[in-house]
């Protein structure tokens, strides 16, 4: 059915007419729900209708034009322009308006993500979607679909400072699971990559960790890296899960790593040859996962390991004691990563170099700070929100009409003590 | 165990606590080490009686790795066994003999079938009678039949079947004497035999029928009970049961243990896990097991030794009688544990009253290196046995107390991270659940 001019002024009309107050804008939503496959027809003439609307104050009407637009494919050199227009559209449309409709929002997102991709310039893409996920959360805490493309983008562009900004934020609400795994694998990527390991370690943990009726591979690839991550942070592994992991996952994942699970156990026996042993022979499964950089990373980890556990014993240490322990090739070289753990701040030591002697010393930290105390009253204020949002949770649960048809059908009937007014059969 | 002899140094009366280990150059002490000397085979044998003397001939000659020891160890035994029933102990030892001692030490078959004849015709009488008791129903000749029998399968080396019996005259068990006889029967066939959960559980039935009890049985139950604890390498309860054994042992249980065994087990075992006020209480000031550390006088210099500090000649003297201790059939297995253990006890111990050690005044006072030393004491502060650190520039050993307070914020920073993590992994995953769950039950309300 060909789309009339009239049909496409009263289109417009409508849009103009009904965006400015919530109740019009429900009004012009089922309306152009309507429209949808008109306009999904006639996409090649609908840019000239883009011009005589304000993204602003129209952002619903301009957002199912923009989307029935791009939805033909198009050209590389069209995509440059596409990828113009949905950053400008997406930089100054109005949050609440787009919410109406999200999954359009999400639609032109992903396009624009492709075309970017496409066009190999993954940075232009990079601010657009911050944006734009900033005006479709709802709150915060919630996960929305263009988290994870946000992630992958930032990776590939190698703006990992953003993106730990975005992982700052606690998530609470997801709505899809598997979103919330590549967000939670991507952002891990990124933790290590920026060298921030413990984060890295909680975001692999709930990816490993998550209710899964089967696994995915998103589960097993972060399954690696948690192993790879855990070495290095904490210094061992744990192999056995936590009681709420899925028994999916408890039952295959370890199949799916069994180098990683070798490595786990040439590094438990504190030798570097071990373990450079270990990856000698798995260098090519750590290869082709794209590991090999985090291998490396544990076994230098294992050195500092090493020297952590002298400055237990020892007061003051040769270079040349610390070399033989931790199996170096000189005191030169043990001075050298003695020096470079100093500066990470991994111990606390001097350095006498006429000696050739090493002092460790204690943690200077004496907990009577300022900082201290405004630290741990943060910490208190952040622990009392959190307990207060689970009780919160745990009193809409007992409201939640399923639960109590399930509870009320194992209560017995007869209880003296209290009396309750949900009738022990309750039918919904 | 120890050589039997009579090199006891003078006693040792009270002395100034050396600050620092032993001054080699101290005049006032003369104290002849004895130079542990080869064990007295004869002496050691004539410790003991029954089976146990064969057995306990045997290990040594197995593993004393002195041919003339051990010729001299396998010829006591020959004649030992010659004395006795057991044919297929007999068969061993003049395998392991070899014709080494001569003719008369050879493969006696005529003995050994007079033997076998004797006891078959033995063991069918035994069986008569014993089906004659049981038609008459007699309870107590029945016991007494079974406990022939149990006797007789142990006389030939049967040990499993004469266990088997002992056990069976349980039920015909009527006073508690007669428990007791079962128990203590049973518990020497146990102990032979090398299992000693059964030695646990029928000490503790044989400490149940109290009214059977005098002071020799309970000194014979809980020698037992201390070599089954023994056994199951549980040094501390060992060391209590055989602290707790009274004088009137005497020689009433040499079939298996000698008092000269109970006063060294009990010291070695009480040395490696009493701290110092136990091993005050219930060693040194133990009247009663002074009788049986009279028998053995350099284990008595030891354990006065390693409670006033002496620590280079305890370990001298520790050091002597390694190779007799590893003749012993119970001890073998533990000696080397238990070295270690007094060891490290003694290190510890050294260690504990001062704030800073100097390293080279230690390795004297433990006759040992430098070196050496610092790999041992690393050893022990890596197992928080000794909360101290090593100065190794100045080789000096610093006293460290953990900072109560720091530590304590540390923790508590460290639990409420950890807190709020989990917290935060528990609300995702519930609404992870949740969502599932909406998505699995879509009957919409």
């Amino acid at each position: 059915m060909n789309l009339s001019m009239s049909s496409v002024e009263s289109l417009v009309a409508q849009i103009h007419g009904l965006s400015s107050n919530i109740g019009e804008l429900t009004q012009l939503r089922n309306y152009l729900k309507q429209c949808d496959d008109l306009l999904r027809t006639e996409s090649t003439r609908l840019a000239p209708l883009l011009t005589e609307l304000d993204p602003s104050v129209h952002s619903l009407g301009y957002l199912y034009i923009l989307e029935a637009c791009t939805s033909a494919p198009i050209s590389k050199d069209q995509a440059n322009k596409l990828v113009l227009s949905v950053a400008r559209f997406i930089n100054v449309c109005a949050a609440e308006q787009i919410r109406l409709a999200p999954e359009k929002f999400i639609s032109i997102c992903k396009r624009l993500m492709l075309q970017v991709m496409l066009l190999e310039d993954p940075m232009r893409g990079v601010a657009p979607l911050l944006t734009s996920i900033r005006k479709l959360q709802s709150s915060t805490e919630q996960l929305t679909t263009l988290h994870p493309d946000f992630m992958l983008l930032c990776l590939l562009s190698k703006c990992y400072k953003i993106g730990l900004s975005v992982l700052e934020d606690d998530i609470f609400e997801v709505d899809l699971p598997r979103d919330l795994f590549l967000y939670c694998y991507y952002g891990g990527m990124i933790c290590i990559g920026q060298k921030q390991f413990r984060k890295a370690l909680e975001l692999l943990h709930n990816v490993v960790t998550a209710p899964m009726p089967i696994i995915s591979a998103i589960a097993v690839e972060a399954y690696k890296k948690y192993i790879l991550v855990s070495l290095i942070h904490l210094g061992q592994f744990a192999t056995s899960f936590p009681k709420y992991t899925s028994s999916a996952a408890q039952r295959n994942l370890k199949n799916f790593s069994q180098s990683y699970l070798e490595l786990v156990n040439s590094y438990s026996t504190g030798k570097v040859s071990e373990v450079e042993k270990c990856v000698e022979i798995y260098k090519d499964t750590f290869g082709s996962d794209n590991n090999l950089g985090l291998v490396k990373q544990v076994v230098s980890s294992m050195y500092k390991r090493n020297i952590q556990r002298l400055t237990q014993t020892y007061l003051t240490l040769s270079l040349q004691d610390i070399a033989n322990t931790v199996q170096l090739n000189s005191p030169k070289e043990a001075e050298m990563h003695v020096l470079q753990m100093i500066q990470e701040g991994d111990i606390y030591a001097t350095i006498n170099q006429k000696d050739g002697m090493v002092r460790f010393l204690e943690d200077p930290e004496q907990y009577k700070t300022c900082e201290m105390i405004e630290r741990l009253d943060f910490s208190i204020q952040r622990i009392m929100r959190l307990s207060k949002k689970l009780t919160t949770m745990n009193e809409v649960m007992s409201c939640d009409p399923s639960y109590l048809g399930k509870v009320g059908k194992e209560r017995q009937r007869f209880d003296y003590d209290d009396f309750y007014t949900v009738p022990s059969k309750f039918t919904i | 165990m120890e050589p039997e002899d009579n090199a006891a140094g003078p006693v040792i009366g009270d002395e100034e606590i050396h600050a620092n280990g032993r001054d080699e150059s101290d005049s006032q002490r003369h104290r002849p080490i004895i130079s542990g000397e080869q064990l007295d085979i004869e002496a050691y044998a004539a410790l003991y009686t029954g089976r146990t003397k064969t057995t306990r001939l045997l290990f040594i000659a197995d593993k004393c790795g002195a041919p003339s020891m051990e010729l001299e160890a396998l010829r006591m035994a020959y004649d030992e066994i010659k004395k006795g029933e057991d044919t297929q102990l007999f068969r061993e030892v003049v395998g392991k003999i070899n014709g080494r001692l001569g003719p008369n030490y050879g493969l006696d078959d005529a003995w050994a079938d007079a033997v076998d004849r004797r006891a078959e015709s033995r063991k069918d009488k035994l069986e008569n009678e014993l089906n004659a008791y049981r038609t008459n129903l007699i309870k107590e000749s029945i016991r007494m039949g079974y406990n022939d029998f149990g006797d007789f399968f142990y006389a030939h080396g049967r040990l499993g079947e004469a266990f088997k019996n002992y056990v069976r005259t349980r039920d015909y068990c009527t006073t508690s004497k007669h428990i007791i006889h079962m128990c203590l029967n049973a518990i020497l066939v146990s102990i032979e035999m090398g299992q000693f959960t059964h030695v646990t559980s029928y000490v503790g039935k044989a400490e149940q029928a109290v009214d059977g009890l005098d002071p020799v049985t309970i000194a014979k139950l809980r020698c037992a009970a201390g070599l089954s604890h023994l056994e199951g390498k549980k040094y501390k309860l060992a060391a209590r049961k055989f602290l707790e054994v009274g004088p009137e042992l005497g020689n009433n249980y040499t079939e298996i243990i000698a008092p000269q065994d109970v006063a060294t087990y009990g010291t070695l075992c009480a040395l490696a896990s009493f701290d110092r006020s136990e091993l005050k209480s219930k060693v040194i000031d133990n009247t009663n097991f002074r009788n049986f550390l009279e028998l053995v006088p350099e284990i008595r210099e030891l354990i006065n030794d390693f409670y006033t500090s002496h620590y280079a000649s305890c370990l001298e003297y520790l050091g002597n009688l390694k190779t007799n201790l590893l003749l012993d059939i119970h001890l073998h297995d533990h000696v080397e544990t238990l070295y270690e253990q007094i060891r490290n006890k003694a290190l510890i111990q050294y260690t504990l009253p001062f704030v800073s050690v100097d390293l080279n005044m230690m390795a004297n006072a433990f006759n040992t290196s430098v070196t050496g030393l610092e790999k041992e004491l690393e050893a022990l502060i890596t197992n928080d046995q000794i909360q101290a650190r090593i100065d190794s520039h100045n080789k000096i050993l610093y006293a460290r107390h953990a900072d109560q307070r720091n530590g304590t914020f540390q923790r508590a920073l460290q639990t409420g991270n950890e807190f709020d993590r989990e917290l935060r992994a528990m609300l995702l995953r519930a609404n992870l659940i949740k969502h599932d769950y909406n998505l699995k039950a879509p009957r919409k309300y």
